[in-house]
């Protein structure tokens, strides 16, 4: 049952609910049927520039030197920004969270690390003179072997993507390189199973393809402020970013959104903005930075691609006793959101099932490719697809409906989870039901009358015993810190908070900048 | 840069401009005129997104070059709207949750309107064909193709 705090959200809303079932009008929508909702490219400002990026046409490649000479006087340029422009040009987007090291630049300076990055941007009265000087820049490349491949990436002597990461893995906690999740042991689990049942599975990576795509409008305010307007999903955290970037303090920054033309997590990566800002500050303008549609398939990212192995071992009677996962997510050539979505896959392991043994290792791996982002359920979509497929073959080698299968490895209230917590509110078993009845797919009787909420805890909340094993060498296991302090670094950081039982403690408060939080993965406990 | 000068019926009223040598129709009426209601979304033909109607017929308005409407009559969704009141399309779209982000809904309006204009009681596959050259991302075009078969019957809801 969902509890609202009375206490602290007392004028939030009548428990009473009636909704269900009602239509209620949307209050954007006479806006979306008139035209009249406002995009950020809705906007129309007096002695608006545009500014258009030059982007890399290799994968890998060392930058040897780039000559804007031509450029600089080619008609209608107002500006040419490089990367020594930027104020602060690395950064990762959750070093507003403290996690991960900052390693994109705004505009690259040594090398390219992927088609389509950007490497010198270029502001101009028209998006035609914009263009026009852009062909004029010259680049001297020196192209270096790149990787596409992620199990190749991690092989030794593979190319090293992104030197923020020498071994083309992020770096988790300081130490490991990678997510892992040890419950029972699944060799034991194996060794007297029935059947076992090994397979790869491997995505493709998903452009969001939203209609409108990404861009920004930038303009100088009074009082050295800048109005931005922007089709951001994140405001605040763009508002972030861009304080970090350019290195002044977040209310420089008016930013105005909401309105969005489609975003499915291909929003959130603070794309324009960064450059459109520093645009309008070197020239005094309002500048519009504003992706064509191949910049967005090329430079926005999409959703990684995710190469999954599972291994299971179940009983003759559709028990599953031990579940094994290896997976390697593509990150493409920098972190963007993909560490995290590291660890709400290895969170959600072993799907809503009650499993013995399990255990996972999931790896964030750096390859020449688009960096991957945030999409719909990223972390989890893929590796869902992943399990489920996986469960259908397990019932087929069973010889059990795989509805009834479903059910009958279901998790159920007072189940003991792999992360060790204790499974409440559970509903796959009703889910089930219900999806069986509307599909008209028969259940047997026995099936039909199960439930969540009966014949869960007793030995099926035990944690079998888990062998240990060797902790990784390396530096001592600290909370990352990013370089975005602007207190100078202390030597000696606090030693990370003795995670606490229930309930959990509010996230330390940061000595720079207000964190936010993504979910409660990060922020309660960490191991 | 070279301007030309362009007259043509905007949504019932004359207009007339100057534009840039080459810019399209899409940018002319975004930039010269100020209306909005045509949305950039690719500038290649593969959205609908700026989707405008040009002597009653449906164009890309990212394909057209601005000269070419010379002297034609150009209607985009700032015209649809019969002075306060909604087209029934638009308020067929409003009640049937036909639009999310609302992005391509100009130009599936435009579109949808192109076709009732010439078939005033069309079939659902002719619905979905009139709506086959815009992308929508986000409602799944149910809802869509739903809201111009009721706008065309007139609210009512038909089998
Ligand atoms: S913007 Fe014209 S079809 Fe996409
Ligand atoms: S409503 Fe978002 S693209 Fe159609």
């Amino acid at each position: 049952m969902l509890e609202l705090r009375k206490d602290i959200f007392a004028d939030e809303r009548d428990d009473n609910l009636k909704e269900i079932g009602r239509g209620t009008q949307r209050q954007d929508m006479l806006g979306h049927v008139t035209g009249t909702s406002t995009y950020f490219d809705d906007h129309k400002l007096q002695g608006m520039l545009h500014l258009k990026v030059l982007r890399s046409p290799h994968a890998h490649a060392r930058l040897r030197r780039i000559d804007t000479m031509e450029a600089e006087r080619s008609a209608g340029v107002r500006r040419i920004i490089r990367g020594a422009d930027v104020p602060r040009n690395l950064n990762t987007l959750l070093s507003l969270i403290n996690f991960g090291k900052d390693d994109e630049p705004s505009l690259a300076v040594d090398k390219v690390r992927y088609k389509g990055e950007p490497i010198v941007a270029v502001v101009a009265d028209s998006p035609r003179e914009a263009y026009e000087a852009i062909a004029k820049v010259r680049v001297d490349y020196e192209p270096l072997p790149a990787v596409f491949d992620v199990e190749g990436a991690l092989k030794p002597g593979a190319p090293v993507v992104n030197e923020t990461y020498p071994k083309n893995t992020f770096v988790y906690h300081d130490v490991y390189d990678h997510q892992k999740l040890r419950f029972g042991d699944v060799e034991r689990g194996f060794a007297e199973a029935d059947h076992v049942l090994e397979q790869h599975y491997q995505m493709s990576p998903i452009e969001h393809a939203p209609t409108e795509t990404n861009g920004s409008i930038a303009a100088p305010d009074t009082n050295g402020r800048y109005v931005v307007y922007t089709s951001t999903q994140a405001l605040f955290f763009s508002l972030d970013t861009c304080a970090k970037i350019l290195d002044v303090p977040s209310n420089t920054f008016h930013f105005i959104g909401g309105t969005v033309g489609g975003g499915f997590g291909g929003k959130v990566d603070t794309l324009t903005e960064p450059l459109a800002i520093l645009g309008a500050m070197l020239t005094g303008r309002p500048v519009r930075y504003q992706l064509g549609r191949e910049e967005e398939m090329q430079f926005g990212s999409p959703r990684g691609a995710e190469r999954i192995y599972i291994k299971d071992g179940v009983m003759r009677d559709g028990r599953i006793v031990a579940r094994k996962i290896r997976a390697y997510f593509d990150s493409g050539a920098y972190t963007r959101l993909s560490s995290y979505a590291v660890v709400k896959c290895v969170a959600h392991l072993p799907g809503p099932y009650t499993i013995p043994n399990v255990h996972g290792d999931v790896y964030c791996v750096f390859t020449n490719r688009t960096p991957a982002t945030a999409m719909r359920g990223f972390g989890v979509t893929a590796m869902d697809f992943a399990l489920e497929c996986q469960m259908d073959k397990l019932a087929h080698l069973v010889g059990i409906d795989p509805m009834e299968f479903r059910i009958l490895n279901a998790y159920r209230d007072g189940d003991m989870k792999a992360h060790r917590r204790e499974a409440k509110n559970t509903a796959l078993i009703e889910c089930v039901q219900v999806a069986a009845e509307k599909a008209k797919w028969p259940l047997r009787e026995e099936m039909r009358r199960m439930s969540s909420r009966k014949d869960g805890g007793g030995s099926r909340a035990a944690v079998s015993p888990t062998p240990l094993e060797p902790a990784p060498q390396g530096a001592a296991v600290s909370q990352q810190r990013t370089t975005y302090d602007r207190a100078p670094p202390a030597t000696i950081q606090p030693p990370p908070p003795t995670p606490t039982p229930s309930p959990p403690r509010p996230p330390a408060p940061s000595p720079s900048h207000g964190a936010t939080r993504f979910s409660s993965v990060f922020g309660t406990r960490r191991r | 840069m070279t301007k030309t000068a362009l007259q043509f019926r905007h949504n019932g009223r004359d207009v007339a401009l100057f534009v840039d040598g080459g810019v399209n129709l899409l940018v002319a009426l975004r930039e010269s005129i100020g209306d909005m209601t045509p949305k950039f979304g690719c500038g290649q033909g593969g959205c609908g997104a700026c989707s405008v109607l040009i002597d009653g017929e449906l164009h890309l308005s990212c394909l057209t070059l601005a000269e070419t409407v010379n002297g034609r009559a150009v209607e985009t969704l700032d015209g649809l709207k019969d002075g306060p009141n909604l087209h029934p399309l638009q308020r067929a779209f409003m009640e049937q949750f036909a639009a999310q982000c609302g992005y391509c809904t100009p130009g599936m309006l435009m579109a949808a309107k192109a076709l009732l204009d010439r078939n005033p009681s069309p079939s659902r596959a002719e619905v979905i064909e009139a709506i086959s050259g815009n992308i929508c991302r986000c409602t799944g075009y149910e809802p869509i193709i739903n809201a111009v078969l009721a706008a065309a019957s007139g609210g009512r809801a038909r089998a």
